[in-house]
């Protein structure tokens, strides 16, 4: 009886260990960023892509100001509400005291220099996918960026949903092992490269389950608001049957080919999606029209 | 055996059809939402006229853009009023994507419009001065429509 216990209590803690291992924060190396140097001017370019701006500036900056990483904007989940960080260059407040291959490990792995998970809302399963070169010329870019010692605000988030080791399952099961789409000729595999690595745009265009993880076979078919209000559009050609130029042209200037006008987070990605190159924006629209036809999700309560 | 009774079923039937009926005269539309969907037309027709000379899709043509502009400015003259009665939010009509928030914020949806006033006040004194200055101006009549949109109109 006392042996069967024991042999209990050793595979529970093998089970354990397992799980705490699976479960583990893996960060980047500088091992594994040796040979990498950055360029900021082609770090400017994926910093639009990227569209950190989006969620890092403070709300409502305009023009300049929107470079000032300060954080604070809410982003209301069904798991509670998640707080943009400061990512400015302050050594104490944001992250200017970082090294590179921390940075790298926040963006492409989602873990922190204290080596614990960050939350999801943090699209690092889309940045994962991107060019470790473009991540070294994003971090020469960030250089070049200004400090602001605003402090950072916590997260509201409820229990169990608190313990960020959790965060280290849903890793295991939503991080990308590859790209969803096929696309093996230019623009498409641009535009690929645009839409699912840095502009993350199944971030809110994709449906996702229960445990927030993204609905890979519902790609890009639309989804319920997370703050409750409304639907994201699905933007595969059975659901928006704009032209590729209409595309194109909306991704340039937020107007839709009925001169309505994006709005939301929308119009705050398009202030990013301006500044590529217009090749950039066609290849986006390219992409966008090989998407298969899904399902869109039925409205359900936010 | 089962024999239905058929007043029961008579009975139904007059319900459903009750029913219908009703359904489809709360489908009528007020004509307050058409004038203002009516309004959101006239500028949607002249941002796109507009629009597309900025794109490049069509060629400039400052006679064109001067009178687009106006128009937008003559539309931004409409007292909303009229145009937005209580009662007429997507809460109680189904055909209006018009938000509560219209009425119970009515200081800033007010202020909204007036943005839109000025962007198109503002458009109106370049809009025929060249392509560069009305494009310029056209960004900021963009933004004017979804500050408005962005509180007191729902998603899709």
């Amino acid at each position: 009886m006392r042996r069967a216990l024991i042999g209990v209590l050793i595979l529970g803690g093998l089970g354990l260990a397992a799980g705490l291992w699976l479960t583990r924060a893996q960060a980047l190396t500088e091992g594994d960023l040796a040979g990498l140097t950055g360029d900021a001017t082609q770090g400017e370019m994926v910093f639009y892509a990227g569209g950190c701006a989006s969620c890092h500036a403070a709300k409502d900056a305009e023009g300049e100001a929107r470079l000032i990483l300060s954080g604070g904007i809410g982003f209301v989940s069904g798991f509670g509400t998640f707080r943009a960080p400061n990512i400015s260059m302050d050594p104490d407040q944001g992250i200017g005291a970082w090294t590179f291959a921390q940075f790298a490990s926040a963006v492409q792995r989602g873990v922190s220099p204290e080596g614990t998970h960050y939350y999801p809302v943090f699209p690092y399963s889309a940045y994962a996918l991107a060019e470790p070169q473009d991540i070294a010329d994003l971090w020469a870019f960030w250089q070049t960026l200004p400090a602001s010692d605003t402090e950072n605000l916590p997260h509201e988030v409820g229990f169990p949903f608190s313990i960020r080791r959790g965060v280290g399952l849903w890793k295991l099961l939503y991080m990308p092992d590859g790209f969803t789409m096929p696309a093996d000729t230019e623009p498409l595999i641009r535009g690929r490269y645009l839409v699912e690595a840095l502009g993350h745009c199944a971030e809110c265009h994709t449906p996702r389950d229960a445990l927030g993880g993204l609905d890979r076979s519902r790609w890009m078919a639309g989804a319920p608001n997370p703050s409750g209000l409304g639907r994201i559009p699905g933007i595969t050609p059975a659901t928006l049957d704009w032209s590729e130029t209409e595309i194109t042209q909306f991704l340039a200037d937020g107007f839709t080919p009925e001169f309505d006008v994006a709005a939301g987070q929308m119009a705050l990605a398009i202030l990013n999606l301006a500044q590529l190159p217009d090749s950039d924006r066609a290849a986006i629209a390219a992409y966008l029209k090989t998407l298969p036809a899904a399902e869109e999700q039925s409205a359900e309560p936010g | 055996m089962y024999r239905p009774n058929l007043t029961l079923v008579a009975g139904a039937c007059v319900a459903a059809a009750i029913g219908t009926v009703a359904i489809a005269a709360s489908h009528t539309v007020p004509p307050s939402v058409k004038g203002r969907q009516g309004a959101m037309q006239v500028i949607s027709l002249h941002a796109g006229l507009l629009g597309e000379m900025a794109r490049g899709n069509s060629d400039y043509d400052a006679g064109v853009a001067q009178t687009a502009a106006d128009n937008l400015v003559t539309v931004s003259n409409l007292n909303l009023s009229t145009l937005f009665p209580e009662g007429t939010d997507n809460g109680t009509l189904a055909d209006t994507i018009a938000l509560p928030a219209i009425w119970s914020d009515p200081a800033g949806f007010q202020t909204a419009w007036e943005g839109f006033g000025t962007a198109a006040a503002n458009l109106q004194a370049v809009a025929g001065d060249g392509l560069d200055p009305m494009r310029a101006a056209m960004g900021d009549l963009g933004k004017s429509c979804g500050a408005c949109h962005d509180t007191y109109r729902a998603k899709n």
